[in-house]
């Protein structure tokens, strides 16, 4: 290997010391400011005539230990809920985008309901959906009627599927028609097209973004709990209903962000990815 | 016999003819070059012959059948067709191997193995056997411009379209590239190619073509079209060709 056998000229050697100490220095300025910042915001908030009432509503460590298990087990229906309905959002989210590509006046029933769902399922508010599918749907004394957690599960997919198609369809229009000529040139069918040119480079070129809805999903799970299910922040609701103290709401306020960081976390690094390619990385 | 026949071909765009009674003849085994001046329709004749485009008249031939018939499969004649971009129009999210497999496998339903095994052989002959498994966006240009040529041969085409697959290059790529083509001919591959390369269109084709306004008005051998042209419009385009020092 000859990266191995390189040996840096005198020039190289200095200019890589400068290099160490400009990053020893930049950690250096990061941490002390840092630290200062800290300790102001920290001697604001305890220094406020209140601080004393509200430490004890809202970050009572016993009212907190007490409340753990319930909001947890509440927050596991979230984390189930949340998995199902993304999967259940981004499936229907990609076949509506796909029916809504479709040329030729065969489909164009099916053109015209992709588009018709689109259009209502956008605008309609999700609590609406919720209370439609939870309340009125079970109102119909039908045979065989899933348990409403299910309905609300419903609901979350229909909303959620009506955005995730819009960015779908950005995503494949956004790949350049000269690409189609290429592979329907080849002999590619129309289907055989989509499937391995046009979606693959669609969908990463829309993760973001699909992820960016996947996080604001995992914050409307919960809105289930308004049809009965109960949910991290309904079981806070109960917990603080009981001791008239709402560290509850905190615990579970943390567990979201905590659950939230990962998924975040993951969105910015494909986001990072997809940034870094575009630049011909 | 004709591989390749094209009658009355016109092709409107927003009610202004791009390709207006253009006639064409392609011979098997022959490398026709197709020349003009910007926007005399080249780039849209050989979109027509590949069915890229709707026909608003006359026939094309191929293998003497009618394939602008509306009832044709157009996908199983592009399969008989290979195309070439002057954009190279190369597949980013697939490497170099996964390219060229790609219509092999799922066209003409070859397994993987047999499929990956062609391609190799097909890119060590023009010597890009290292590149297999790279990603387009890693390979320079005239490599990106081979990779696009063998994978339209990975197909067995019995034609071969090339639209300007130099213009895009720079200077010292172009050779590459026309070295490639030149091998096909050898190889006795039929060949359309719109050109602005006059010098290597005189070296390879048989025939040259003079498109004008969506018209072929002269045609014939490249000594002839390009040495002594007897139509004023070709004599004009040869001189600004010279001019702009392209010949
Ligand atoms: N899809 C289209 N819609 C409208 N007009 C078009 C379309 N494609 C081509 N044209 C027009 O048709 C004419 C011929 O274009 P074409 O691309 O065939 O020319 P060309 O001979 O290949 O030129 P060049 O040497 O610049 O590539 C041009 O005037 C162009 O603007
Ligand atoms: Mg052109």
């Amino acid at each position: 290997m000859t990266l191995l056998d390189h040996v840096p000229s005198e020039a190289q050697l200095r200019r890589s010391a400068y290099r160490r100490r400009q990053t020893v220095y930049s950690v250096l300025v990061a941490a002390s400011s840092t630290a200062a910042l800290g300790t102001l915001l920290v001697i604001a908030v305890t220094g406020a005539p209140g601080w004393d009432r509200v430490r004890r509503s809202f970050l009572d460590p016993e009212i907190a230990r007490d409340a753990l298990p319930t909001v947890l087990s509440g927050l596991w229906l979230n984390v189930r809920l949340l998995v199902c309905c993304a999967v259940g959002a981004l499936l229907l989210g990609l076949v509506i985008a796909v029916l809504r590509t479709l040329r030729g006046p065969v489909f164009f029933p099916v053109r015209a309901l992709a588009a018709g769902y689109t259009y209502t399922f956008r605008g309609l508010p999700l609590i609406i959906v919720l209370y439609l599918l939870t309340l009125g749907v079970p109102g119909l004394r039908l045979q065989g009627m899933p348990p409403v957690l299910v309905l609300g599960g419903i609901a979350l997919v229909l909303t959620y599927g009506g955005y995730l198609a819009e960015v779908f369809r950005a995503g494949i229009e956004s790949v350049h028609s000269s690409q189609l000529a290429a592979a329907r040139s080849l002999g590619l069918t129309y289907r055989q097209t989509m499937r391995h040119v046009v979606l693959p480079q669609a969908v990463r070129r829309v993760a973001p973004p699909l992820l960016n809805d996947v996080v604001a999903l995992q914050k409307d799970v919960g809105l289930v709990s308004l049809a009965g299910p109960i949910d991290a922040v309904r079981a806070a609701q109960i917990a603080t209903a009981q001791t008239f103290n709402y560290t509850p709401y905190v615990v579970a306020g943390v567990l979201f962000v905590l659950l939230a960081i990962p998924l975040i976390a993951v969105t910015d690094w494909v986001t990072l990815r997809a940034a870094h390619r575009q630049s011909g990385g | 016999m004709a591989l390749l026949r094209c009658r009355g071909l016109r092709k409107e765009f927003g009610g202004h003819a791009v390709l207006d009674h253009l006639d064409l003849t392609v011979a098997e085994h022959q490398v026709v070059a197709l020349i003009g001046a910007s926007g005399s329709g080249k780039s849209t004749l050989l979109r027509c012959v590949n069915l890229l485009e709707e026909l608003d008249d006359g026939t094309i031939e191929l293998d003497g059948e009618d394939i602008s018939d509306p009832r044709v499969d157009p996908d199983r004649v592009r399969r008989r067709i290979g195309m070439v971009f002057q954009a190279y129009n190369l597949f980013p999210h697939l490497s170099v191997l996964d390219n060229i497999t790609l219509a092999p496998r799922h066209v003409h339903r070859r397994g993987r193995a047999a499929a990956e095994v062609q391609a190799r052989e097909l890119l060590d002959r023009v010597g890009l056997g290292a590149k297999a498994d790279a990603y387009p966006d890693r390979l320079s240009g005239g490599q990106q411009q081979r990779v696009a040529i063998v994978r339209a041969l990975a197909n067995s085409p019995r034609l071969m379209l090339l639209d300007e697959v130099t213009s895009a290059l720079d200077p010292e790529l172009v050779g590459e590239v026309l070295t490639m083509i030149r091998d096909l001919k050898a190889d006795g591959m039929t060949m359309v190619l719109a050109t602005h390369e006059m010098g290597f269109a005189r070296e390879v084709a048989d025939e040259v073509c003079f498109l004008d306004a969506g018209r072929v008005i002269e045609s014939g051998p490249p000594e002839q079209v390009l040495g002594e042209p007897t139509q004023p419009r070709t004599r004009q385009f040869l001189r600004r060709i010279i001019e702009a020092g392209r010949l």
